[in-house]
């Protein structure tokens, strides 16, 4: 009995006790107010239902609350992931390229440049290149990272635009759109991408010291540098790593609207990211983390813009719903409440 | 120097007395839509002899645009017109323009000043092509259909002005019903996400879908063919804007209509300048010419496209 309790308090005071819990509660309103909303029917070969959805559409911003987490974990934040997004889909789709042509005969022709391998290669280089700019920025040059990132937010929307000319690039070349509309198994490709992500970087912090070592600079960094960890070089890397991540996402968002929008590719996405992270149980003061509860916050933001629209509420009052959910959930899992409600518990076990 | 640049000034002021100078001042060339309409203005000046065109960029800033009118009116040009970045804060420097006797004629936006202070405002007007959109769907849906909306950016005119026009029109047909209305952006990805969740919820009950603009319904036919269903078949579709994107659809046979909301403006532009020049009279608010174009034109005028 007593290990049972035990272990069920130490679930309610882990990070994804409270993520979990507004998740449940958003799948208990929708399970009265939407109709079929746990349904998942084999349509094609393929499954099909809200909850397939809000994992799939959910995809892009669970790899990005992934990278944001550890960037997070450092006392850092990362404000371009947004903008990297953007410019990750205009490279690919710049590369891919793509234009109707109708011929002389009346035929229709699809324009196409490089092979997807090229393209998916190129993107994710080219963002690990600012990745690289950021983490220099933050490491090396001890600027804070909320000014450094703002630095690549702002202007590498401009560069994207760039890239696309200031216009939307259609892609036309079927290969592409594997990424982010493909099923393997009757499941979206989007969805193994998410779980791999989710597995290696698993693995890498907690089979490795490398979580720990990130922990450590999080919590002290002055103190992590005089026991040995590097701690520059570890910055530098994860700001890499949020990179790549929001190119993987700017690749799926490409591919699933086969469309490279440089204006809208990803906009505000940083602050549903940096939300996930934070709903996920997270401090921004850095230090320990999880990657899963991220995961499970990105998935409560994702399952509550699904309710809006499935819901029928009027647009109008969309942001004001989100907002309102979104503060129940902070207020839950402030110290303060927890305080409160442990308090609560202990007198219920004392009658 | 100085004296150079001042009969550099003055060779050009008389080359070109006998033209009418028109001062541009442009916002900036923030999208595809901008970029077209500065191309035709340019061009329309071009094209025309009586006309010498002095543009200015403003880059999305309202004090570059009140230097440039200022600029203007210092080196005495014959007619200014402009894109106001905003509505408000115009008040000045239109007065400034009148009291040096050059008429202004404002284009694609509205300012919120007094009438009196600018000839003519020539631009689009949104909600007509809410109304074509709605006159076209009741007519191609014989005033029966269960439809679903796309919004554009909630509170943007365009999105508020291209809804209350369509309503205009399908308030008159009871079977004409909106069953779902929510915000895709004007982008293409909420688009598609937000017509997804439509299918969710209504299914096969949808007989058509408005779209504010024609990226949403580029992105909304991607889930309608998701869904397992024919857009432009099973569901009838109809936007706003006229894009290159727009007309592969039609040609493809995937959307059904589009609205032209045209930046083409400049031949308008060139008449209105002469006209005033010459005298002429013209109301405050004069509608740019546009069309609307079904499936059986697009491949036609596909190629004619500038945008």
């Amino acid at each position: 009995m007593d290990s049972v309790k035990h272990k069920l308090i130490k679930f309610r005071n882990s990070k994804a006790f409270t993520p979990l819990l507004a998740l449940i509660f958003l799948f208990i309103f929708n399970f009265f107010y939407i109709d079929g909303f746990f349904q998942i029917e084999i349509k094609d070969g393929r499954l099909f239902g809200y909850l397939i959805d809000i994992l799939n559409r959910g995809a892009p911003l669970m790899i990005i609350a992934i990278g944001m987490t550890l960037v997070i974990a450092t006392e850092g934040i990362d404000l371009s992931v947004g903008a990297v997004v953007a410019i990750a889909g205009a490279v690919a789709a710049s590369l891919i390229g793509g234009e109707m042509q109708i011929t002389p005969a009346g035929e229709i022709v699809y324009e196409t440049v490089t092979t997807v391998p090229v393209a998916v290669l190129a993107a994710l280089v080219v963002a690990a290149v600012f990745g690289m700019w950021n983490g220099f920025l933050v490491s090396s040059l001890k600027i804070p990272a909320i000014v450094a990132t703002l630095i690549l937010m702002v202007a590498g929307r401009g560069v994207a635009q760039l890239i696309t000319k200031g216009q939307i690039i259609t892609i036309y070349y079927e290969p592409y759109f594997v990424i982010g509309q493909g099923y393997l198994l009757g499941i979206p490709v989007a969805i193994f991408i998410v779980a791999a992500v989710l597995l290696i970087v698993g693995l890498l912090m907690r089979k490795t010291a490398l979580g720990l070592f990130i922990e450590s600079i999080g919590s002290n960094d002055v103190a992590s540098r005089y026991i040995g960890i590097k701690e520059k070089q570890i910055k530098f890397i994860v700001y890499i790593f949020s990179a790549i991540c929001a190119a993987i996402a700017g690749l799926i968002i490409t591919s699933n609207v086969k469309a490279a929008d440089a204006n809208n590719a990803g906009l505000w996405m940083e602050l549903d990211a940096i939300l996930s992270v934070v709903m996920g149980g997270n401090s921004l003061q850095g230090g320990k983390f999880s990657i899963v509860s991220s995961v499970i916050g990105a998935l409560v933001v994702q399952t509550l813009t699904t309710t809006v629209y499935a819901a029928g509420i009027t647009p109008e009052v969309n942001l004001v719903i989100k907002g309102f959910v979104v503060l129940i959930i902070v207020i839950l899992k402030s110290d303060i409440f927890k305080e409160k409600l442990n308090l609560l518990v202990q007198r219920g076990d004392r009658v | 120097m100085v004296i150079f640049l001042m009969f550099s000034g003055l060779f050009a002021t008389v080359a070109a007395q006998d033209k009418i100078v028109l001062g541009f001042s442009q916002v900036g060339a923030e999208s595809e839509w901008r970029t077209a309409n500065t191309e035709s203005i340019k061009n329309a000046v071009a094209n025309d002899p009586r006309i010498e065109l002095k543009f200015s960029d403003a880059q999305q800033k309202q004090q570059n645009q009140i230097k440039a009118i200022r600029s203007f009116i210092a080196q005495g040009v014959d007619v200014i017109s402009f894109s106001p970045v905003v509505q408000t804060g115009w008040t000045t420097v239109l007065e400034e323009a009148k009291a040096a006797g050059i008429p202004v004629v404002l284009t694609d936006r509205k300012v919120d000043s007094d009438e009196s202070l600018y000839v003519t405002l020539v631009g689009s007007d949104f909600v007509e092509e809410g109304r074509k959109a709605g006159a076209w769907l009741a007519q191609a849906m014989n005033g029966q259909a269960n439809i679903v909306e796309l919004q554009g950016t909630v509170g943007s005119a365009p999105a508020i002005d291209r809804k209350a026009g369509f309503e205009q029109i399908i308030q008159h047909f009871p079977n004409l019903k909106i069953i779902r209305t929510q915000s895709g952006d004007f982008t293409r990805s909420k688009g598609k996400e937000v017509m997804e969740s439509f299918l969710k919820a209504e299914g096969e009950n949808i007989d058509a879908l408005f779209s504010h603009n024609d990226d949403m319904a580029i992105g909304a036919i991607q889930a309608i063919e998701e869904y397992g269903l024919k857009p432009g078949e099973d569901i009838k579709i109809v936007s706003i804007d006229g894009v290159r994107g727009a007309f592969e659809a039609m040609i493809q046979g995937k959307l059904n209509c589009t609205v032209e909301c045209n930046p083409l403006l400049g031949p308008q532009l060139v008449e209105i300048v002469k006209g005033v020049v010459d005298g002429k009279e013209f109301p405050k608010y004069i509608p740019v010419k546009e069309n609307i174009y079904v499936q059986s034109q697009a491949k036609e005028v596909f190629s004619e496209r500038k945008y």
